[in-house]
């Protein structure tokens, strides 16, 4: 065989030619929503006024409510959307082939002070009450959703977090009442939801169990197991079930600021815990030694292993980690929001927290967010309850579930797991 | 560093993968080891690289008996690998993928990227590199790809570098420079293990060659050794490197492709204006570095690509735009390049393979109920027409040896009525009996009418089988060249050079 | 899956797997050291020891040890026994006994027979009872063990049974007709219903690659929001004239007969559902084993790549599998409310079968009629939980202990092995991927 003079050139890589796609999704939804603006909008109109209250007696600085007339705000908000579902279509046809994401964001905000400002006509919508009860119904689905994303990112997924929220709940009021202590309760919660980790992750690590069906399982598990102790011991025994509630502290300045400061610096330590908790696991995940290896373990664990990190190890204790923050959220129902235990209080939390998971694309901004935002359409249910809605509670309920089918769909951005999530490590 | 492996044993339950074997590498020298698919190269390194335990014998750095427990001793200890699957993380950086495992920290546990990125660019410009550290690594060329697998071993201060097959992702010219990395490396006085099956390479590179084989060194050779003296080493015996079949006897166009495109779920051509014609009783082969379109565009054949546009006929019928069902049904015959993956269900037993393909209609399934005497007979027949050895037609595939799955997977495909014949990578990783047996088979394929299409990265293959060859590079055909063409044009070829496709 | 224990001979053991070994030494002329076949007595004993038979048995001992554990320590009579346990020791074990065999014997006077019910008719009325709470675990488990079977999961049985309970049920009280033709009528749309719910999982998965776990699971919390509100609104599912979330009741002709009725003695409850129970598992063994369907089925389920590239239609697999799926589903819904609670139902019909499937399914390890019979084993331990609640004041809960428990010593073999020092088995399936989990890619064509 004769070898030939290394050919010039060539040498650049292998790029492919792009294909130019264009996603006709994003106009089309937002083309139905905007639809539904102009129903709201001339079909079926609301006359008067629309007050938005903005401050609560007891705040600091008092702000005057917002009133706007009803139909003509809703007709200006209505056109804008169509405005903004032609801009989109725009993008797709004439642009990039993609509309982009700030003009779903912008679309979405519209809509929902279009759809408020119609419903309520000749009625109040008290914003920082609606604020308030958003943010205490997404703690325990933030803190289900960054345990859930730190246990996915390594490559374990997590459908217990419904069983650890639980778990947590249960240890915090049973260890808050015997010892009187927020602070053990808290820690006795953190403990409780990790015990089901351990369970999680010895019988998906260690045992090679599917992923989905332990995490199941052990939702059953822990049911099961809350629900006879409650049953048999603390409804004999209440004061087994009356732990010590953690006080509210309002941080000096910050809780006075307008609108947002009652909601978010007049609370627990348990919400200031989750705001550095966001930030912690932000950082953590995309700036530390801890997160790197996390995320390689659970993107290409042998990767992982030939550079000497223990797969099993790691995913082991960080199921473990993901469960105490977890069972963070669970202390919030025992240790502040309710303030006892109850059967199957979490009620389905866990799964919105998974789905929270999901929609925020497996990261702990985006999860938070996510959170948020299935707090804020569970709240509105009972808003909407009280100033009489013409949209049945059951369905605004049903939301969050909804919104995940869409995301997991595709039809609400792309969603990319860590490409080893659900997949054991076996090492050869 | 000097490295030496006495009497490595490894045993996987009976089967002895690596016997006794001895192997010393000195300081600024290349050491190819050289063996068939499967002659347990892999092992071996796995077992020096702390991956496998060695259930006998020692490994010993400067004459010092080291204790791998796993891959992060045998790095301390100064071994770098560069795997033959990249250990990469896709979506991370370059940088990231560097430090992964050493990582520079400030501050507790806070990485140090802007040290990392110093350290790649440090070690990517004394080798003339040109990686950029801020690259996401699934969007590097494979070429590339590798040599970030270079300086991850390298960030490391490794003194014995393995280099696992590296040649089988590059063009020949992404190879001619690895050559000279390795060189450069071996100046540096770093030790090098350089593991092929593939002789152009040894001979140019190797200090000394170590040939093993079924798991033992089989002796020493020089690198002025003949490519025979070589190959009949590592088989065993002479080996015939071409295949006797008879001049071909083409007829009419069977199958013609024109305008083919195909795009990828990330919006890429992988695919662009393939237009070539296969005629009845020719064998067509494409060769190509791997991952330049091969495999798309034998999917898109089968129907299994979702995106494809052109047009794709078999005798004047139009396949584009068909389930893969229609495809088949219109007497295609497929052997997948990953049969473990797409040409086999493991868990199903060889009866069950047989009719994987024809489970509707007669004569396997009679109003939608197995026809399971019908199919018992048939698969004895297949087992004993193909030679496969099993314990009998209930064995599941999976417990199959590759050249056994091989054999199971041409019966079911060669026995429908075929009026077209796609074989891709049809001997990847078979030992050299059973890449007689496929070879014959498929020139009778040819020798009884068909169009047969064969798709291989191995130039020996595509020279062996070859009545026309098209060239692909980066998804489109460099040109289509008599069966006869030099070797060295097709590797021009295969790097994109579209001047010696003249011939 | 497989029965055979041991490796045939002249292979290499099934640990040895291809993914690591090089394959090619496997042939024929590589140094392969084979092992003489022990004895056949040996043989025997080590198949029974490492028989997955074996594996349940030991899986349900330990599940009823950690019940017992919990029935004990939450005993009054134990706890105060065990306060002075240095004084009499023998105190507390003998309330131990008590609470424990107790508590186990009323929950088997409650599944299978009480002879303090008198004459054998009412004596052997909790067997006919588990059969009643065994006939949708059944159905349900069984439209689980399908999905299994193709690589999927089904979560969403939940959903699909409310669902499928809400069209049973509208069938069952707004038409009139006769009692055969509206029995038929109600099941089917039973089914249709579970169907239609399950089939959006299945649609979304074949389509856009969407996992029809995360799908099926919110599905289940739609569907409930969705019964809720129909349920309180008139004309839709409300009772007439009713200001509670319930529904009327069926109409006589819909209802499924009992076992009373057929026989004349007795009141049993057990109806025509634990019949269409039987068939379902007949139908779904003859599907998964004889079918050209159930074969696409299987392949798909274990290794959908090589399905797809042998002509099988993968997406149309995963629909039509979830298809079949919620109709099985439908026929739980339809034994509720057809059969068990025909004086109207309420959102929480479901009573926590769609659940309850997947631990029957596993324990049945997704075979019909490992399905029937972990069916009944689970449809007896909710009997006798009713009757443990009732009389020894033992919360019902518990049998979702036991069960979750004997689903995950189930799953993990190993575990269930070391606890009880048995022999590992020759052939342990190697740790390979069981279930080739189908990527989006693979599936959107």
């Amino acid at each position: 065989m004769t070898t030939t003079a290394p050919a010039p050139a060539a040498s650049a890589p292998i790029v492919h030619e792009k294909a130019l796609v264009r996603s006709w999704k994003t106009p089309i939804i937002l083309g139905v929503f905007a639809l539904v603006a102009l129903l709201m909008a001339f079909v079926f109109p609301n006359s008067g006024e629309t007050t938005f209250t903005l401050s609560t007696t007891v705040d600091a600085i008092q702000l005057a409510p917002l009133v706007v007339p009803t139909q003509i705000t809703v007709i200006v908000v209505a056109v804008l959307l169509v405005l903004a579902a032609l801009g989109a279509v725009a993008f797709v046809r004439f642009g990039p082939g993609r509309a982009p994401l700030w003009i779903s964001v912008v679309f979405a905000v519209l809509f929902l002070f279009a759809f408020l400002t119609w419903v309520a006509a000749d009625k109040n919508i008290p914003v920082p009450g609606m604020l308030v009860g958003t943010l205490a119904l997404s703690v325990p689905l933030i803190f289900g959703a960054l345990g859930g994303v730190i246990s996915e990112r390594g490559g374990v997924v997590n459908i217990a977090i419904e069983g650890q929220l639980l778990f947590g709940a249960f240890s915090a009021a049973i260890i808050g009442s015997i010892t009187g202590q927020p602070v053990i309760a808290l820690i006795a919660a953190m403990v409780g939801a990790m015990l089901v980790s351990f369970v999680l992750a010895a019988f998906s690590i260690k045992y090679l169990v599917d992923q989905v069906i332990v995490g199941v399982v052990l939702n059953v598990l822990v049911v099961g197991l809350t629900s006879f102790f409650y049953s048999k011991v603390l409804t004999s025994d209440p004061s087994l079930n009356s732990p010590v509630k953690f006080p509210i502290w309002p941080i000096p300045g910050l809780s006075e600021i307008p609108i947002l400061g009652p909601v978010l610096f007049r609370q627990t330590v348990i919400v200031y815990i989750m705001y550095i908790a966001v930030f912690l696991v932000w950082f953590g995940l995309f700036k530390t030694r801890w997160g790197l290896r996390l995320r390689a373990v659970g993107e290409h664990p042998q990767a992982a292993d030939t550079v000497g990190i223990n797969v099993n190890r790691t995913r082991f204790w960080n199921v473990a980690l993901a469960g105490a923050v977890v069972g963070i959220g669970g202390a919030y129902y025992t240790l502040d929001v309710v303030g006892q235990f109850g059967k199957e209080m979490t009620n389905g939390a866990g799964f919105i927290a998974l789905a929270a998971v999901i929609f925020g694309r497996w990261d702990p901004i985006r999860a938070t967010l996510a959170g948020l935002l299935f707090g804020f359409a569970t709240n509105l249910q009972s808003v909407l309850g009280i100033i009489g809605s013409p949209v049945p509670s059951d369905f605004m309920l049903m939301l969050p579930y909804v919104v995940t089918i869409f995301a997991v769909a595709g039809l609400v951005g792309v969603s990319r797991a860590p490409a080893a999530d659900g997949t054991p490590y076996i090492k050869s | 560093m000097k490295l030496e492996l006495r009497g490595i044993t490894k045993r996987f339950g009976a089967l002895v993968a690596n016997d006794h074997i001895d192997l010393t590498v000195e300081p600024g020298e290349i050491h190819c080891l050289l063996g068939e698919n499967g002659a347990g190269k892999s092992t071996l390194m796995n077992v020096l690289y702390g991956l496998y335990q060695a259930d006998e014998g020692e490994i010993l750095l400067d004459d010092e008996v080291q204790h791998f427990a796993g891959p992060g001793d045998a790095m301390k200890s100064g071994i770098g690998m560069v795997h033959q699957h990249f250990m990469l993380v896709p979506v991370f950086t370059v940088a990231e993928n560097v430090m992964l495992g050493h990582e520079q920290t400030r501050g507790p546990g806070v990485l140090d990227l802007a040290a990392a990125r110093a350290r790649v660019r440090e070690i990517s410009d004394r080798f003339g590199f040109d990686v950029d550290p801020d690259a996401i690594v699934e969007e590097l060329p494979v070429g590339v790809q590798q040599r970030v697998e270079i300086i991850k071993a390298l960030s490391r201060d490794a003194q014995v570098l393995v280099f696992d097959e590296p040649t089988a992702v590059l063009t020949p010219q992404e190879t001619d420079e690895l050559m000279a990395i390795m060189r450069q490396l071996k100046e540096a006085g770093t030790a090098i293990v350089f593991i092929t099956h593939k002789l152009r390479e040894v001979r140019e590179v190797a200090d000394r060659i170590t040939v093993i084989r079924l798991g033992k060194v089989v002796g020493e050779a020089s690198p002025q050794a003949t490519n025979t003296e070589l190959a009949s080493m590592m088989v065993g015996r002479a080996v015939e490197l071409t295949i006797s079949k008879a001049p071909a006897d083409p007829g009419a166009d069977a199958f013609v492709v024109s305008e083919l495109s195909v795009v990828d779920p990330r919006d890429q051509y992988v695919v662009k204006d393939v237009s070539f014609t296969v005629r009845a009783g020719e064998i067509l082969a494409i060769a190509g570095v791997q991952g330049n379109g091969q495999t798309e565009l034998t999917e898109a054949i089968l129907g299994l690509q979702p995106r494809t546009s052109g047009s794709i006929t078999l005798d004047g019928v139009e396949l584009v735009g068909k389930s893969v069902r229609r495809v088949l049904d219109a007497g295609v015959g497929f052997v997948p390049e990953d049969r473990q993956e797409d040409g086999l269900v493991a868990e199903f037993t060889i009866a069950e393979n047989l009719m994987l393909d024809r489970s509707v209609g007669e004569p396997f399934v009679k109003v939608g109920t197995l026809q399971l005497r019908e199919l018992a007979d048939f698969a004895q027949e297949k087992l004993e027409e193909f030679d496969i050895r099993a314990q009998g037609i209930d064995t599941h595939a999976g417990r199959l040896s590759g050249g056994n799955q091989q054999k199971v997977v041409l019966a079911r495909e060669l026995s429908r009525e075929l009026r077209l014949f796609v074989a891709s990578q049809p001997t990847r990783g078979l030992d050299v009996g059973s890449i007689e047996f496929v070879h014959t088979r498929i020139v009778q394929a040819r020798d009884a009418g068909i169009p047969v299409i064969v798709v291989s990265t191995e130039l020996d293959e595509v020279v062996a089988l070859a009545d026309r060859i098209a060239v692909m590079y980066r998804g489109g055909i460099v040109g289509i060249v008599p069966g006869d063409t030099p070797r060295d044009v097709l590797g021009l070829m295969m790097a994109g050079e579209t001047t010696g496709a003249a011939a | 899956m497989s029965d055979k224990t041991t490796p045939p001979a002249g292979e290499t053991p099934e640990a040895v797997e291809t993914e690591q070994v090089p394959v090619e030494q496997r042939a024929p002329e590589a140094p392969v050291a084979q092992a003489d076949p022990p004895p056949a007595a040996n043989r025997v004993l080590r198949e029974i020891l490492t028989s997955n038979w074996l594996i349940s048995l030991l899986a349900i001992v330990v599940a009823l040890l950690i019940g017992a554990i919990l029935i004990a320590v939450t005993d009054p009579a134990v706890q105060k026994a065990a306060g002075y346990f240095f004084a009499r020791p023998g105190d507390t074990f003998r309330a131990i006994w008590e609470s424990v065999s107790g508590a186990y014997v009323s929950l088997f006077q409650g599944a299978v027979y009480n002879p303090k019910r008198g004459d054998f008719v009412n004596a052997i009325k909790p067997l006919t009872e588990t059969l009643t709470f065994a006939t949708p675990l059944i159905t349900a488990g069984l439209a689980v063990a399908l999905t299994f079977r193709v690589g999927m999961f089904n979560i969403g049985g939940r959903g699909q049974i409310l669902v499928a309970a809400a069209c049973a049920g509208w069938v069952s009280w707004s038409i009139d007709l006769p009692a055969p033709l509206h029995i038929l009528l109600a099941t089917v749309a039973a089914c249709v219903g579970g169907a239609v719910w399950a089939g959006i999982a299945g649609v979304l998965k074949a389509r856009t690659g969407a996992h029809e776990v995360i799908v099926t699971i919110m599905l289940n919390y739609v569907a409930f929001y969705l019964i809720s509100y129909l349920l309180k609104t008139p004309g839709a599912l409300q009772a007439p004239g009713a200001n509670t979330p319930k529904s009327p009741p069926a109409l006589p002709s819909a209802v499924y007969p009992t076992l009373s009725d057929l026989l004349g003695v007795g009141s049993y409850r057990l109806h025509l559902g634990f019949l269409f129970a039987i068939i379902a598992t007949i139908w779904l063994w003859y599907l998964l084993n004889r079918s050209s369907m159930g074969f696409r089925f299987r392949a798909v389920g274990e290794n959908p790549h090589a399905a797809r590239v042998a002509g099988i239609s993968v997406t149309r697999v995963y629909i039509v599998a979830m298809l079949l799926s919620g109709g099985l589903m439908g026929l739980a819904g339809a034994s509720q409310v057809l059969g068990t609670t025909t004086t109207g139902f309420a959102a929480g019909v479901d009573a926590g079968i769609g659940f309850d499937a997947i631990t029957v399914a596993l324990l049945g390890r997704s075979k019909p009629w490992g399905v029937f019979f972990s069916g009944i084993l689970f449809g007896a331990l909710k009997a006798g939980g009713y009757t443990m609640q009732a009389s020894q004041g033992i919360p019902i809960d518990i049998v979702l202990v036991v069960q979750s428990v004997i689903v995950l010593l189930i799953a993990a073999p190993p575990l269930v092995r070391s606890i009880f020092r048995l022999p590992r088995p020759d052939a342990e399936p190697p740790a390979r991927r069981k279930r080739t989990t189908a990527t989006p890619e693979a599936v959107t064509k």
